[in-house]
């Protein structure tokens, strides 16, 4: 990673809407440079994708989440990749990840309602042979994702001017 | 019942800081977007802040000793010989204080008698003249220009020295104008110094936020400075700890002395819960190599750029500043005074900048805009600013 990759990273992360020439000037570079280390950050898969973050409480779209600790027996030769690429493939699971501790898998799973929830972790998850227990925690609220808090964000606590 | 009499007139002749006036327009003001804020925007780094809660919760709610804590005299020792190469004994060369604006005055205080001349770069902090003129001194201007991106000139320097000049005050990296002071111009500065003895109070709060290729180089850290150098500095800019109130003063014992001889009568020592913040402020950046003052650096780094950019492209003449953060570009092509300017863009446009000659005299014809402001806000005030220059 080139000092440019990771200042661009810093600042595409608070806001990805900023135009390249901008990102310019702030990088001390120009268009073409900062384009190029953004498409190398895309083609070394280390940019993903752009979305915004998003608080779904505030629409009136129905959905309720869960993050489901996975217990799991690691196979030959694949160790747990092989397992979680099974559970990952459900439309359902938004996020999965490798734990130390007590468990192996967290699964954060999506759906429209807690019955459709429900029925994804007993009808799917739980029947996959190489998963041995599930614990199903239901997400009541969102306070804060990806450094964003929702509610209640703290005011800029300075005077308006100050010597 | 009329109480002119009653007053100290030498302070109420002090004018009112222009930045106060400014203020109680702009506050009024709903949707304003504030380029005159002279503190950082990040909040106080958590483990920072924790470290003052964990020591009240240790009940550690006393004095400290007038000089502060030892350990964080210990720590700002090391702070400055391994970042700064300065030399300062924890026992006898250090004062903590109530944030840089006490050491100011205290230092000023310890080495002023009356009648004292007092050698002050403008446009500067506000604080400087009226504090030398609380001392009983004599504040005399050095007038910094654009044109030598506003350094200190050695010849203005020794144009300006008589013999009842007692010290100068060099506030590099500057507020409001954003210019630092390179090495070169710093060892012609020294020659002067040691040529007329004079004494040096460097006001380096802004030390660890320079974008330049060239670090900070603090003054007393020339061959043959640290006799005649009083360093001033605090936490406030560099560890984002405006509103703790903790800074620091260091000088050759005699001086410290005296320094702290007033900081024991009148201050007794700065709060302890702000001395155990900042001790653990410089014992995590020894640890980490200072990750959050670079963190902090490099976004001001990136919006310093973007503003200066704004500003050229409005058509405004901006020397590229190097420190601190803060622009100071010229506004004289739009025909307006600094005060009529920003009174203007404030009314018309809803964006609070400050007067340059709130800052001094000659610094009409420029005004300061911070840009410790959201990147997002910065991008709604300079297109605001743009709109405002066009339909001028």
């Amino acid at each position: 990673m080139t000092k440019l990759e990771n200042q661009l990273l810093d600042i595409l992360r608070e806001d990805c809407r900023i135009p390249l020439e901008k990102l310019a000037v702030m990088t001390g570079t120009d268009t073409v440079q900062v384009a190029e280390a953004i498409e190398q950050l895309e083609r070394d898969k280390v940019i993903l994708r752009y979305a915004p973050v998003v608080n779904w409480d505030k629409t009136d779209r129905e959905r309720v989440e869960a993050m489901i600790e996975v217990r799991v027996l690691p196979q030959r030769e694949q160790g747990f990749d092989a397992v979680a690429s099974r559970i990952y493939s459900f439309d359902e699971v938004k996020s999965v990840y490798l734990m130390s501790g007590s468990y192996d898998l967290l699964v954060l799973v999506q759906a429209r309602t807690l019955k459709e929830l429900a029925l994804f972790v007993s009808e799917k998850l739980s029947v996959l042979d190489t998963v041995t227990g599930t614990a199903t925690a239901f997400v009541l609220k969102r306070y804060k994702e990806d450094g964003v808090v929702f509610e209640n964000a703290r005011d800029d606590g300075r005077l308006v001017i100050t010597p | 019942m009329n109480y002119d009499r009653y007053l100290n007139r030498a302070i109420a002749a002090v004018p009112p800081s222009g930045i106060r006036r400014f203020f109680d327009m702009a506050s009024t003001m709903k949707g304003t977007i504030s380029l005159g804020v002279g503190e950082p925007d990040f909040v106080t780094p958590y483990h920072i802040r924790n470290a003052a809660i964990d020591s009240l919760l240790r009940g550690e709610t006393q004095y400290t000793a007038n000089r502060g804590l030892p350990e964080l005299r210990e720590a700002v020792s090391r702070y400055m010989r391994e970042r700064f190469s300065l030399s300062y004994d924890p026992k006898t060369d250090i004062v903590i204080t109530v944030g840089a604006s006490e050491a100011i005055d205290v230092a000023l205080r310890a080495i002023t008698g009356p009648g004292d001349e007092i050698l002050v770069p403008e446009p500067s902090y506000v604080s400087y003249s009226p504090s030398v003129i609380f001392a009983g001194g004599v504040p005399v201007p050095i007038v910094t220009r654009q044109e030598r991106e506003f350094r200190l000139d050695a010849d203005a320097l020794r144009a300006a020295i008589t013999p009842r000049t007692k010290a100068l005050i060099l506030p590099y990296p500057n507020n409001p104008t954003g210019a630092i002071m390179p090495r070169a111009d710093l060892e012609k500065i020294a020659e002067v110094v040691r040529e007329k003895e004079i004494l040096v109070l460097s006001d380096e709060i802004y030390c660890e936020l320079t974008y330049g290729e060239e670090p900070h180089t603090s003054f007393g850290s020339l061959p043959g400075m640290l006799p005649y150098t009083v360093t001033l500095n605090c936490f406030s800019k560099s560890f984002a700890m405006t509103g703790w109130r903790v800074g620091f003063v260091c000088a050759p014992a005699p001086i410290a002395e005296i320094i702290n001889k007033i900081h024991q009568y009148t201050i007794l020592c700065a709060p302890r819960q702000s001395q155990a913040a900042a001790l653990h402020a410089l014992e995590q950046g020894f640890a980490d190599g200072f990750a959050d003052v670079a963190r902090m650096r490099q976004s001001y780094d990136q919006r310093r750029r973007l503003m200066v950019a704004g500003f050229r492209d409005m058509g405004l003449d901006c020397f590229e500043p190097l420190g601190a953060f803060y622009v100071f570009p010229s506004i004289r092509s739009t025909g307006l005074t600094s005060e009529e300017f920003c009174q203007r863009l404030l009314r018309e446009k809803k964006v609070a900048c400050v007067p340059g000659t709130a800052f001094a005299p000659s610094g009409e014809g420029h005004i300061r805009c911070s840009y410790a402001t959201g990147l997002d806000k910065l991008n709604i005030a300079l297109e605001r600013m743009a709109d405002f220059i066009r339909a001028l």
